[in-house]
Parts: C-alpha cells; structure tokens; sequence
C-alpha cells in the first residue's frame, strides 16, 4: 500500500494537507487535514454584536462579503429588523455580493485552478504578437521561472494555440478580477473586508454616478464571462472530458439559496431568493431544506462522543484530543444523516431540479455542445462548468439590480440592540451553503457559531462511517502518476476549498500532536 | 539587453486570511502582471519564488524551494509575512508542511527565513500588530512579526505595513523604494516602524467631512450627510492616507462609502478601538489633531 502526503496544498485558500493511501493505483483512503486555528468564535464571544460584521469577515480574505452579509442576516433576526430592509438596501447587499462572487470565480478557475491544466513554460516558444504572451516569453527566457515552476510534471495536454489562449486569458483575468473588486468597493468602501453591509441595510446610498460606475464595470465583466471564461471552460472540459468521471464526490447537494428577491419573509430558507435553496441528487428530484434536520458528528473527530449528533445552534465543543480512531478537529455536518456537497455545482443542480427554466436552458444547451450527459455534472469538471454557468447567469441578473436602485429612497432602518435575543443567517457564499448563528445575552455575543462550505466539503467520516465530500471524491479515483498526483490536486481544487473558513474555531490535525494542542 | 537584476521573494502566510494578499492582487499601476512577470524597475525583476496562492508547485517539492532560497540567496532576499505568529505550545496551531514526519510550525519557517533574509516586510495588521487573530483572549498566543524578531535577537532589517488589508500602494511602493533607493532609513520610519510617507497623518486630518465635524455637525444614523463621528468613526485615531489615496483603482474608500472608518490600521485593532460603532471620546483624540 503506498502513501501520498501533500502538504501545503497550495493555489487554494488557507493553509491543507492532503493525505491519500493508494492500492494497485487507486486511492483507497483519504484525509484531509487543516493546519491553522486562530479561534475566531472564542474571540467573538463577549464583545458588540455589531462588531461581528467587521471580525467575521476576517474569517478569510478571499471570501469575507460572504460572511460580512451572513453576519448581517443573523443580525437582522436577532435585533427582529428581518423583515424590515428598505428594498435599496437589499439591492444594494445583492450588488456588493454578486460583484465578490464574479470575481473569486474568475480567480478561482484562473488563477488558482488553471495551473494545473496549463502549461505556461510552453510559451517559450510562441511567435505571435500578443502582448501578454510575448512579456511572459521575455520572463521564461530571463530564466526564473517561479512561481510557475517546480509543479506537477506531464498531464498538459492543451493543443498550443489554446494553451496561448488560456496563458494570455490567466494575465487578463488578473484584470477582470480586480474590477470585480473595485465593484464591491463602490458600494461597500473597499475590498478586502467592506464595510458597507450592515445589519439594518447598508451605509452607502445609490447615485447616478456610483449606479453607472458599477454597470459599465459589470459590462466588461459580463463580456468576459461570455467570451472569454465560459467558452475557455467548455474548451478546456472537452480536452480534459476524462474529468466528468473523475472526482464524483457524494451524489447529493444542498444549498441555502442567495441573493434576495424579496425581504419581508422571515424564514430564509422560504424567502424567494434568485437561487431557491433545496437539495438534490444524481436522481434529480427536488426536496426542500429544512435546518433542523442539521446535526454535526464527533465519531472521527476529537471530542468527546456525547457531543455527537447535535443541531450546530446546541453544538458543544468538548475537546478529548486522545480520542481512539479520530483523525480531524473538523466536526462533520450531515442533513438528515447524510453527506451533502455544497457550492455552485448544488446552487445550479437544485435549481436545474426544480425546474429553473433560465438554469435548465443554460445547463442542457453547455452540455450538448460539450457531448456529455447531465449526469456527469457530478465530476471534478462539472463543478468548474457549473461555478462558469452561475457566473454568466448572475452577471446577466445583476444589470437588472443595478438599474432598479432608487435614487433618493432609504437603504437603512435603525434599531436597538436587545438585551437578550438569539438570530440565524443563512445563504450561500461563493464556495457554498453558509450559516452564522448567534445567541445574545446582556447586549453583548454570548454565542457565536459559524458553519461554512468547506466544513461540509472536508469534513471527516461521521459516525455511520461514511466519508465527507471531499474524501468521495478522492476515494477510487486512479493515479496513473505517483510522483506527480495530478488526480488528487484536480479533484481537491475542483471544490474550491476554503480552509480559513472551516479551521476557524480549531485545528485539524492528526492526533499525533495533538498534546499541545488544547488549552 | 543588459543583465537583468533578479530579487528573489518569499511571501509567508501565517495566522492571517489570505485577504493581504488578495489586496495586494489589487494592486493597478503597476498591477501584479507587472509585478511578477515584467520587469517592474529597469533591469529589475521580482522572482517571487514561494506564495501560497499563486504558486504552481505544492507540497515537498515547494518547501525544497524556501530551503534552497534562504541558503543560497542568504541575505539577498525580500521576505514578505502575512498574519500574526502563533506562539503558544511551541506554535503548533500554525503549521506549514513537515520534516522528517514533524510539522515545521509558522515560527520555526519565520525565525529561519527572517534570520537570513535581506530585508523583513510585516504585511498588514496581522504581521505588524497582531491584529484580530492577537484579540482578546489570543487564544493562539499570536504576536507580530516585530515581536518575534525581537525576542530571538533577529537583527534583519524590517518595515510595518498595517491595513486590514493593506492597500496595495502601501505595499507597492515600499516595495518599490527598496528597489529604487535601498533599505529604508531609519528617518523614513515612524516609531512604529511605517513607512511616514503612508501612515504620518489621520484619517481625520484629510477626511472630506472633515468640515462636517469643526461644525458640529454629526451624521444620526447610516446614510446621511454628516460627520461620522457619532456612529464611532474611528478615523480620529488612526494614521493612513485612505482620505486621499483612496481604495480599488481610486473608487471608494471606507468613509465615502458612508460608512465609518473602523480602525483597521491602528496599533489597537482590534481590542483597542472596539466596539467599533461606539462614539470614541474625544479626549482620546491624539494632540496635534
């Protein structure tokens, strides 16, 4: 049996490790393990509800408008303002969320993921005129070739003119991305970390000026999207099509549902919001979401086994590092018992079940042209079509919002702070289903709890023995090359994981080391 | 073509979330093409040669290139830290990679790399400060970069970047002096070790509601003209050019979105300027304001 130990897997966010064992080349078992705590809930505790907009974000850099809007959801519960943001302000939260969304795509395929399908060192020999490509030549032939090089060696398997095309599109998307970044900051103040959602709406106020400024960014962004990011994924899945059997993770997707349509309902799970929540599977029957059903499992975990089988609002953490046979400080979140994946690949699946017409149109006329099923969606480049398709839809979508702020008119409600109050936010961020929940006592934050994607991608098995998402997806897939795994790197990027997130209240670390760990 | 200067670079990140970095992504003119691949001065190149984002490589392979940078180019390179250093249980809630079967922990990586490095750049409030992962009650025992320099005697030179994230001018143009004019001189640091060209004013001072305030008049509630004041602008206390350098390609910045400035630059973020929607009192005010 043979042993593959990837640490640090780079060109994600935060800080993994990847461990496979391998038997007559296929993975036969897989653990993935995070290898930074910082404790952000244990920081929250005691400290100004509000403030829990400006440390939340601070969960991760790459995903805080996410978290700055679940934060403001949950405030809005729990201060009993929910059903009372002025339509300006929810258009405006809209805007600020979907601009961060375009951008991390756009990063997320180029930036982190291409680099494992591209090969950059090729343009050494390009003869073309483009100015991209011809100043990444001069940087080849200067001779330092990092960051691009040491990397896996051999799977590229790009004809030349489209791997030009990809290299020159990965400089160009480092453009676009930032203009996404500069969408959420017309509205929000800056990017990284806004400060412009609040509970109770948002602080800016829609003017010609700033309404044009953020459409004709969008624009560009939408041009993109269609002809540059969408048709590079559609390009690059038909040369890599063994990659719509690769990777297929659990079968089954849950999403919360984002970007609200409406504010006056109160459940969110019920509130018309532009992606529905839902769950599905390979089967592709439509089922609702209900987060009761919600429960977090310890078997594998280290904590204590009284802890197990919890709904996260009446979580305990109660750590017992020596425990036999846990091998993650994740806990495992499962719907109704069940391993779910969360992400666009659930955001665009369970829509295309309910019956989405603009989804299904979308989703069956890609995979015509791609000549897969609907079925293979559920695969390592599945998921890079879907996070592509929701993108386009959601640019499309957004000119709408834009045009439809009302000059003049309120995005804010004041409130009070109550002494004693409990709240939930719920919705999806870029990676997937997001929850933040928290119990307020005395005016200040008794209880903080933040559930992201990435806990319910990478979570360990649970107490039925069944894997988390992640580990599926790894589990049987075929290494044609040991020393240069590109399988595992491919599967692992493919879900975008986000490892801040899931780490934010403990390390995930094998047990060996456990000793020093707790406090 | 003339001999092109290579400055190798090595980007850490620690107890942070990556968000420096993608600040840094931000960066317009130059933008980050211009940074890494071209030729960002004459005849100069950075050769970033270990970033955890954008570097291609990963696991041992990648840790061989850190090894190999802090030996052969001992003393010739830029060392860039993201986020604050667990310390507590010998750093064990921070680690990056192994040796020998053993997690080489965020402060064994910064000790050596710092130690042999030409030249330490603390990259945000994290790395200059400790930040929001040092906020009470640190439950990592994080401290800053200075700190852990100091504590093991590292004499390497090193400059304090702060910003929750940093703008990318701040960082690019520090950056930029080193290549231009060598290793900042003391004069140009304040006492805090910033660059003064960035941090030597307040928000307050440049603040465009600033007028707003001499005449008392104070914004009641989000999304009204006023100053901010009253809602707990914290732009009084803190020390950045945000007023005029603005945000993201010079589209907004925290106030001119209507909301306040929440501190992220001062020393004190985040235990001593929250809660943050708090009026601060004015005796806090620093002198010369």
């Amino acid at each position: 049996m043979g042993r593959i130990v990837i640490d640090p897997l780079t060109r994600i966010e935060g800080h993994l490790k990847i461990e496979v064992e391998i038997e007559g080349g296929t993975v036969v078992q897989a653990n993935s393990s995070g290898m930074l705590f910082r404790g952000l809930e244990i920081i929250l505790k005691g400290r100004d509800p509000r403030d829990a907009q400006t440390i939340t974000q601070r969960v991760c850099g790459v995903c805080p408008t996410p978290h700055a809007m679940a934060a403001a959801l949950n405030l809005d519960s729990a201060f009993g303002i929910d059903d009372k943001i002025p339509d300006n302000g929810r258009i405006i939260r809209n805007l600020i969320l979907g601009a961060s969304e375009l951008s991390d795509h756009v990063l997320h395929f180029y930036h982190l993921s291409s680099l494992d399908y591209v090969d950059v060192t090729k343009i050494k020999s390009y003869e073309g005129k483009d100015p991209f490509l011809t100043s990444i030549k001069n940087f080849i032939n200067r001779g330092e070739l990092s960051p691009f090089v040491p990397r896996y060696e051999g799977d590229y398997r790009l004809p030349d003119k489209l791997n030009e095309a990809l290299v020159s599109h990965y400089i160009e998307a480092l453009n676009i991305r930032r203009k996404g970044q500069e969408m959420v900051a017309i509205f929000g103040g800056k990017m990284p970390h806004n400060v412009g959602i609040l509970p109770g709406g948002v602080a800016s106020i829609p003017t010609p000026d700033n309404i044009s400024s953020f459409l004709w960014r969008l624009k560009e962004i939408k041009g993109f999207i269609e002809n540059v990011y969408l048709p590079d994924v559609i390009a690059l899945a038909k040369v890599y099509s063994d990659y719509f059997e690769i990777g297929k993770g659990c079968g089954r997707l849950l999403s919360f549902g984002v970007y609200d349509l409406e504010g006056k309902e109160k459940d969110l799970t019920k509130r018309k919001r532009f992606y529905s929540s839902g769950r599905t599977d390979t089967s592709m029957t439509y089922s609702e979401i209900d987060p009761s059903k919600i429960a977090e499992y310890v078997k594998y975990s280290f904590y204590e086994d009284s802890s197990t089988a919890r709904h996260p609002k009446d979580g305990i953490t109660a750590p017992k590092p020596e425990k036999a046979g846990a091998y993650s400080w994740l806990k495992s979140p499962r719907y109704d018992g069940m391993v779910y994946e969360v992400g666009p690949l659930a955001r665009i699946m369970v829509n295309y079940a309910k019956g989405n017409e603009k989804v299904r149109k979308l989703v069956d006329s890609t995979l015509s042209e791609i000549g897969v099923k609907l079925e293979n969606m559920f695969s390592t480049m599945g998921r890079h079509l879907a996070r592509a398709l929701e993108t386009k839809l959601l640019s499309e979508v957004m000119e709408d919002w834009v045009l439809s702020l009302k000059i003049g008119e309120p995005c804010y409600v004041p409130y009070e702070i109550p002494e004693e109050s409990e709240g939930i936010g719920l919705l999806e961020a870029a990676r997937g289903a997001l929850c933040h929940a928290i119990r307020i006592k005395e005016g200040k934050i008794e209880n903080y709890q933040v559930i992201t994607p990435s806990t319910w991608n990478v979570s360990p098995k649970d107490d039925k023995d069944q894997p988390g998402a992640l580990e599926q997806a790894l589990i049987g897939t075929k290494i044609k090359d040991e020393k240069n795994p590109f399988e595992i790197v491919r599967i692992v990027r493919s879900f975008d994981p986000c490892l801040a997130c899931s780490i934010h209240l403990i390390d995930a670390r094998g047990k060996e080391r456990t000793a020093f760990r707790i406090t | 073509m003339g001999e092109v200067l290579e400055v190798p670079a090595i980007w850490i990140q620690a107890a942070g979330c990556t968000g420096c970095s993608i600040s840094i992504l931000n960066a317009d003119y130059p933008n980050i093409k211009n940074l890494l691949i071209d030729e960002v001065l004459p005849k100069k190149h950075i050769n970033l040669r270990f970033h955890p984002n954008i570097m291609a490589g990963q696991g041992e392979a990648i840790l061989e290139v850190l090894k190999e940078t802090s030996t052969e180019k001992k003393g010739k390179y830029l060392l860039i830290i993201e986020g604050a250093v667990p310390t507590k249980d010998n750093g064990i809630y921070g680690v990056i990679g192994e040796r020998e079967g053993k997690p080489i922990t965020m402060l064994e990586w910064i000790r050596e790399l710092s130690a042999s490095a030409m030249a330490v750049a603390a990259l945000g409030s994290c790395a200059t400060f400790g930040g929001i992962p040092k906020a009470r009650p640190n439950p990592t025992g994080c401290k800053s970069v200075g700190e852990i320099l100091e504590e093991y005697g590292i004499k390497t030179p090193y400059v304090n970047i702060p910003g929750c994230p940093p703008h990318p001018d701040w960082f690019v143009g520090t950056l930029a002096s080193i290549l231009l004019m060598g290793l900042p001189r003391e004069e140009d640091l304040d006492e805090l070790r910033r660059p003064k060209l960035f941090f030597s004013q307040t928000i307050h001072e440049n603040c465009p509601r600033r007028a707003y305030y001499d005449e008392r008049k104070f914004a009641k509630k989000f999304g009204e003209p006023g100053c901010l004041y009253e809602l707990g602008c914290r732009g009084p206390v803190t020390y950045s050019d945000c007023p005029v350098r603005m945000w993201n390609g010079r589209v907004n910045w925290c106030v001119g979105s209507g909301a306040t400035c929440i501190g992220c630059c001062s020393e004190g973020f985040l235990d001593e300027i929250s809660p943050i929607y708090v009026k601060l009192e004015e005796a806090e005010f620093p002198k010369e304001v």
